[in-house]
């Protein structure tokens, strides 16, 4: 019972994932203005070739920065959850 | 636990060029696929190789927890520090005040397909070079605290 289950849900889940792949279109996007601004300004503002470095840092820096932010409090948590294991005895390890 | 020689041997001899690798994808972020972030990662798989070739308490004796921690902390300041340098300048939160500048990575990019000088980009090397630092001691303190994890239970 439950391996019919599993084996329904996955094909069910498929065929949602298989419809919605055969509308997609790949390479001509519907509002390509902003994409065209970067290809034609992107090398001479920014002075980079890498255009996908100069959205990354430059255009889009403040995303960026809270990428940065999600490992820093990623390491934080861990450092968290680890820190009670080696609590009795600290002082070899830090 | 301590692996055989030759795969510490090994460990050595394929630490320095792993480390100059990551290295060379973290200065070339602006030129080349990869960055900040893909770099960092790069270095940390050393890390990890060393991790995995020594005992913990062996590389515990190389690096301490504290000076990576320093390091990811630094590199986040150093992120946010050179955005903020923007708007000290009269300009905006991460505002390129140094391309096209002719000072440190200053030089200037013509329009279309280049031979690429290391020498352009602006702030980007900075902010990537930053990154770098940051995603390096971030997957290493990472690993090295799982690793703590480990040997502490496995002797209880």
């Amino acid at each position: 019972m439950r391996k019919e289950l599993s084996v329904l849900i996955i094909i069910i889940f498929g065929l949602f994932l298989g419809l919605i792949a055969l509308d997609l279109t790949f390479g001509e996007p519907d509002n390509a203005a902003m994409d065209d601004y970067f290809i034609r300004n992107g090398q001479e503002q920014a002075a980079t070739n890498n255009i996908v470095t100069t959205i990354v840092f430059d255009y889009r820096g403040f995303d960026t920065l809270g990428e940065s932010t999600v490992l820093f409090t990623a390491v934080v948590g861990v450092g968290l959850i680890y820190r009670k294991l080696v609590r009795g005895d600290a002082d070899e390890n830090e | 636990m301590r692996m055989s020689k030759i795969v510490r041997f090994g460990a050595d001899v394929l630490f320095g060029a792993i480390v100059i690798f990551g290295l060379y994808i973290i200065m070339h972020g602006h030129l080349t696929p990869g960055g900040g972030f893909q770099g960092g990662a790069v270095v940390a798989t050393g890390v990890a190789l060393v991790i995995v070739a020594y005992s913990y308490e062996e590389v515990i004796g190389m690096v301490k927890k504290f000076v990576l921690t320093i390091q990811e902390s630094a590199g986040l300041v150093m992120f946010a520090g050179v955005a903020l340098i923007a708007i000290g300048l009269g300009t905006t939160f991460f505002f390129n005040f140094l391309a096209n500048s002719g000072s440190l990575f200053g030089m200037t990019v013509p329009f279309g397909p280049n031979s690429g000088e290391l020498n352009t980009g602006g702030v980007l090397p900075l902010m990537n070079i930053a990154v770098g630092i940051e995603v390096w001691g971030g997957l290493a303190i990472i690993i090295l605290y799982m690793l703590s994890g480990i040997g502490k239970t496995e002797e209880a």
